[in-house]
């Protein structure tokens, strides 16, 4: 490795201070810090609940049937004697693992369709916009239920269906940006010392992008999560023996007039990662000063 | 105007068309055709069944006679409810869920419109905290969790309202128009304060409080016509949104509407049914989102202009 040009350390300076006086702000967004402590607890558990969940995941105590909290099933169990805390953390890995991996296969189409609608301009934007706004037009809900029917239901299927029709917004936002950053000189010095499209995209323009895909991101994720948890609920999502947020809340509405806390607590953890990422979507939206990301 | 709205018509051609084909092609791709899994069907009654559902014929020559049938407005007979065709199910579906929509829509507007521009007058007081934070919880409650909550309270504990059904006893719509719109009436809290925000700010506005107005004339005479615009644009996809959102409350409160049928057609592979109603609501959609495009446009004079001069 070389040692750090003069250059490099200037870009270093600069980059560190823009991301730090953001910090400082989104600090300082009381609602935004929460969502953003609630949120790290939650995949920390998520991440640990192998190790750390309190009973095992398919345990059944069928004479013990459905216990309202205790000391011994903080959450109470549901009617097959299933510890209620078990079952919502292992609900919550998929959950979770949906948002985050739905977005990421909605941020890759995203980021690279409206880079290059951006970049190239002209016909190929035109066309490629238009294509956006075609889609944006049509029914997703109902065209993933089909999906689901045609292909079958797996999580697999699940991931890049949601992902492929979460995309759009973030293709418009990178593509005004990319069009606003197309102008400036240091891509247009990028082009004479002759690199390619696919790399000034990737090195210059992304980076420099980075502030709205991030906001976009945050907000991405409880909408991906919201429609999983539709599916599910409507059984066409994660299906037994697996289990998700939605599937909890639709086994907790079957029997809420009895024993109501199996619908409260899953609901609950969902409501509050809702609320989290939405409120850290808007605080860091502020602290980057990012216009437009929503809607 | 006339030409802004030839240009938008005339683009939604395509649109329809690609939807009507990749739906067809998608469906006839799914494993496993509507009989295969019967027991032993008679070789006859098999081929007269293919015949009757085309099934028979190359798959391009299903598709144009499918597009011929649906230029005439046939969508074809279910697979799974033999005699029936799609029309008759949707006929019978679709105006309990376009009932449903509407009233969740007047639900959403006014409590979400009124919320909003409430809290636009004074931002930054409680007037404005207060609409906007249960607007937050609107958004971050949805209606699957919504849905049972209400029934819960309202429904089991307090005994005020029926628990399900649609139109059998009094009462009983109240429940799911507030569920199914209570997001939509969140979003358009946001939509109508950020919007009466930007309008209550402009020269004309302050031309109108010099000449002397009382402040809910400005409002109300002034403001809002402007202001509402980001709602009106966000009625169509709202309207969409509500369609698919109420697949979840019809659900939830056992109501006979298009999105049950549209739920139970997928859990029995019924094709034609789902390919039917997909096409339908596809039209649906592009044809919302039309109405709501030509109404923002119209009470937005420099949209009108631009098309106009083109």
């Amino acid at each position: 490795m070389d040692a750090p040009t003069i250059t490099d350390i200037a870009q270093a300076e600069q980059g560190s201070s823009l991301w730090r006086d953001a910090w400082l702000r989104l600090r300082r967004n009381r609602l935004a810090v929460f969502g953003l402590a609630v949120l790290s607890f939650f995949i920390v558990i998520a991440l640990l609940t192998p190790w750390i969940a309190p009973y095992a995941y398919a345990q059944q105590q069928l004479e013990l049937g459905a216990t309202p909290p205790s000391a011994a099933h903080w959450l109470g169990t549901d009617i097959f004697g299933r510890d209620m805390l078990t079952q919502i953390m292992y609900g919550g890995r998929i959950s979770l693992a949906v948002g985050f991996i739905a977005t990421s296969v909605a941020l890759l189409i995203g980021i690279t369709w409206g880079a290059i609608a951006g970049y190239f301009g002209g016909k190929v934007d035109a066309l490629m916009m238009r294509l956006v706004d075609i889609l944006y037009a049509l029914p997703f809900m109902i065209f993933i239920v089909l999906l689901m029917v045609v292909f079958g239901r797996n999580m697999l299927l699940l991931f890049l269906a949601i992902g492929a029709v979460e995309w759009l917004t973030m293709a418009r936002i990178m593509r005004s940006q990319v069009q606003s950053l197309r102008q400036q000189e240091f891509v247009e010095a990028a082009i004479s010392l002759g690199l390619s499209p696919a790399t000034i995209i990737r090195r210059h323009l992304v980076p420099n992008a980075l502030g709205p895909i991030i906001v976009y991101t945050t907000l991405t994720i409880p909408s991906v999560m919201l429609l999983e948890a539709f599916l599910s609920f409507l059984g066409l999502g994660v299906q037994p023996p697996q289990t998700s947020w939605g599937l909890l809340i639709a086994y907790g509405a079957e029997t809420m007039e009895e024993y109501p806390w199996l619908l409260l607590y899953p609901g609950l953890t969902l409501v509050l990662t809702l609320f989290s990422l939405n409120f850290l979507g808007d605080g860091l939206r502020d602290a980057l000063d990012v216009r437009g990301a929503k809607d | 105007m006339w030409r802004f709205i030839g240009f938008r018509l005339l683009q939604s051609i395509p649109v329809l068309l690609v939807v009507i084909t990749v739906t067809f092609f998608l469906v006839r791709l799914a494993p496993g055709g509507p009989f295969s899994s019967e027991k032993a069907v008679i070789p006859e009654v098999k081929a007269a069944l293919e015949e009757q559902y085309r099934l028979n014929l190359p798959m391009y020559e299903q598709y144009i006679a499918y597009l011929a049938d649906l230029a005439e407005g046939d969508l074809g007979p279910s697979f799974k409810y033999p005699g029936r065709s799609v029309n008759e199910l949707i006929a019978a579906g679709f105006p309990v869920t376009a009932e449903l929509g509407f009233y969740a829509l007047l639900v959403a507007i006014s409590i979400g419109g009124i919320a909003g521009i409430v809290a636009s007058l004074r931002p930054n007081s409680a007037q404005d905290y207060i609409p906007m934070s249960v607007a937050m919880i609107g958004i971050c409650v949805p209606s699957l969790l919504m849905g049972p909550i209400l029934i819960l309270v309202f429904g089991i504990y307090l005994e005020w309202l029926p628990v399900s059904g649609w139109g059998d006893m009094p009462g009983d719509k109240i429940l799911p128009a507030i569920t199914l719109g209570s997001t939509y009436a969140a979003y358009i809290a946001r939509l109508s304060r950020a919007g009466m925000l930007e309008v209550m700010s402009q020269d004309y506005i302050r031309t109108a409080r010099a000449k002397g107005l009382p402040e809910w004339q400005v409002v109300v005479r002034h403001g809002l016509r402007g202001g509402l615009i980001p709602v009106v644009a966000f009625l169509g996809p709202a309207f969409a949104g509500l369609l698919s959102g109420s697949f979840v409350v019809e659900t939830i409160f056992q109501i006979p509407g298009l999105g049950r049928f549209y739920v139970q057609a997928a859990f029995n592979r019924d094709y034609t049914m789902i390919l039917g109603a997909t096409v339908f609501l596809a039209t649906l959609i592009i044809v919302f989102n039309l109405l709501s495009d030509i109404l923002a446009a119209w009470m937005n004079p420099r949209l009108r202009s631009q098309y106009g001069g083109r």
